[in-house]
């Protein structure tokens, strides 16, 4: 971003002659492009509130539900995965159901989780539009609904995780997972080497979001 | 495996290709794999046809989907990886062929 900065002998425009401060204002959401799936989003809520499908305040808990999730559930899982084997047993045949059996509400739409070993890394993109285990890493990140990562990571898998900091060994196989239907994903992270003897909690503090799409692999002095 | 009356008609290490179709609407097949040979790697339940429900019907039947893996070398001619690299697809049943048939025809 542009630095503080006092004078102003620059030559970039400043907008609107009537405002007199140095800076122009910092854009209302009400002054980008409206588009009429925005109108028709705003429509349709609009309606089904009117019609008492749901209320006002409903809608408004579902938003705030989704959005307060993390990838605090994902990590507690691989945390449990990596510490008791029947449990990673139960949540590789089934991420919700072995989630269930923790606490965690990873929804109806059935997860699946991809084991990472020293032969295969996996790694999580959705080249149609931005399919993503929501409920249990929270919401994607921008980049990953990006043109860029959805076309680049099945072409060029290697040169994308590169960009992250990820080098793969040529020997493991990169297995990248497009989840176009009716399946989400999570990655398994390999637990990282000099974490023994922590609990499953601080196990869990380690497990990075990246880690669970599979763009990063957990080192082994990682540092959340 | 059979479920809501659609039998699953691959099976793991099934050699399939993928229709080079393009048919208009709402597909969930990627152009990429289109036309491409994979490999099955297991069949992951009958989940309703998002043909179908784009445009507001019931999806029904069921469709098989199958993970379907294929070599990123066969993928992209230039690819620069390892050799071992692999993609794996969800895939429903319509938009496959067995390749014994595909190549025969």
């Amino acid at each position: 971003m542009t630095a503080p900065h006092d004078d102003h002998d620059h030559g970039h425009d400043h907008g609107d002659e009537d405002w007199p401060y140095p800076h122009p204002k910092q854009p209302d959401l009400e002054d980008g492009p409206v588009s009429e799936h925005m109108i028709m989003t705003e429509a349709v809520a609009e309606l089904l509130i009117d019609k008492d499908i749901f209320s006002a305040g409903e809608l408004r808990e579902m938003l705030e539900s989704i959005d307060s999730k993390s990838p605090a559930e994902g990590a507690r899982m691989v945390a449990r995965a990596w510490t008791d084997p029947d449990f990673k047993a139960r949540m590789l045949d089934d991420v919700n159901a072995a989630a269930e059996e923790i606490g965690i509400d990873a929804g109806t739409i059935p997860i699946r989780v991809m084991e990472n070993t020293a032969l295969v890394h996996n790694v999580i993109v959705c080249t149609l539009c931005s399919c993503y285990p929501r409920l249990l890493i929270g919401l994607p990140p921008d980049w990953y609904k990006s043109r860029n990562y959805r076309t680049r990571m099945v072409r060029e898998p290697r040169a994308v995780l590169a960009e992250f900091g990820t080098e793969i060994s040529d020997d493991v196989e990169v297995r990248v997972h497009d989840s176009t239907a009716d399946l989400r994903y999570m990655v398994l992270p390999m637990r990282p080497d000099g974490a023994d003897g922590l609990d499953e909690d601080s196990l869990a503090a380690l497990v990075t979001r990246d880690s669970m799409i599979g763009v990063s692999v957990l080192k082994p002095d990682n540092q959340k | 495996m059979t479920a809501a009356g659609v039998s699953a008609r691959f099976t793991e290490g099934d050699r399939v290709r993928v229709r080079a179709a393009y048919p208009p609407g709402h597909m969930r097949t990627p152009f990429f794999i289109r036309g491409h040979v994979g490999t099955v790697i297991r069949f992951v339940g009958t989940y309703a046809n998002p043909e179908e429900l784009a445009y507001g019907r019931d999806g029904k039947p069921k469709q098989p989907l199958y993970w379907v893996s294929f070599p990123q070398s066969d993928l992209w001619q230039d690819y620069s990886g390892s050799p071992k690299d692999t993609t794996i697809v969800d895939v429903f049943e319509s938009w496959l062929d067995p390749l014994d048939a595909g190549e025969a025809s």
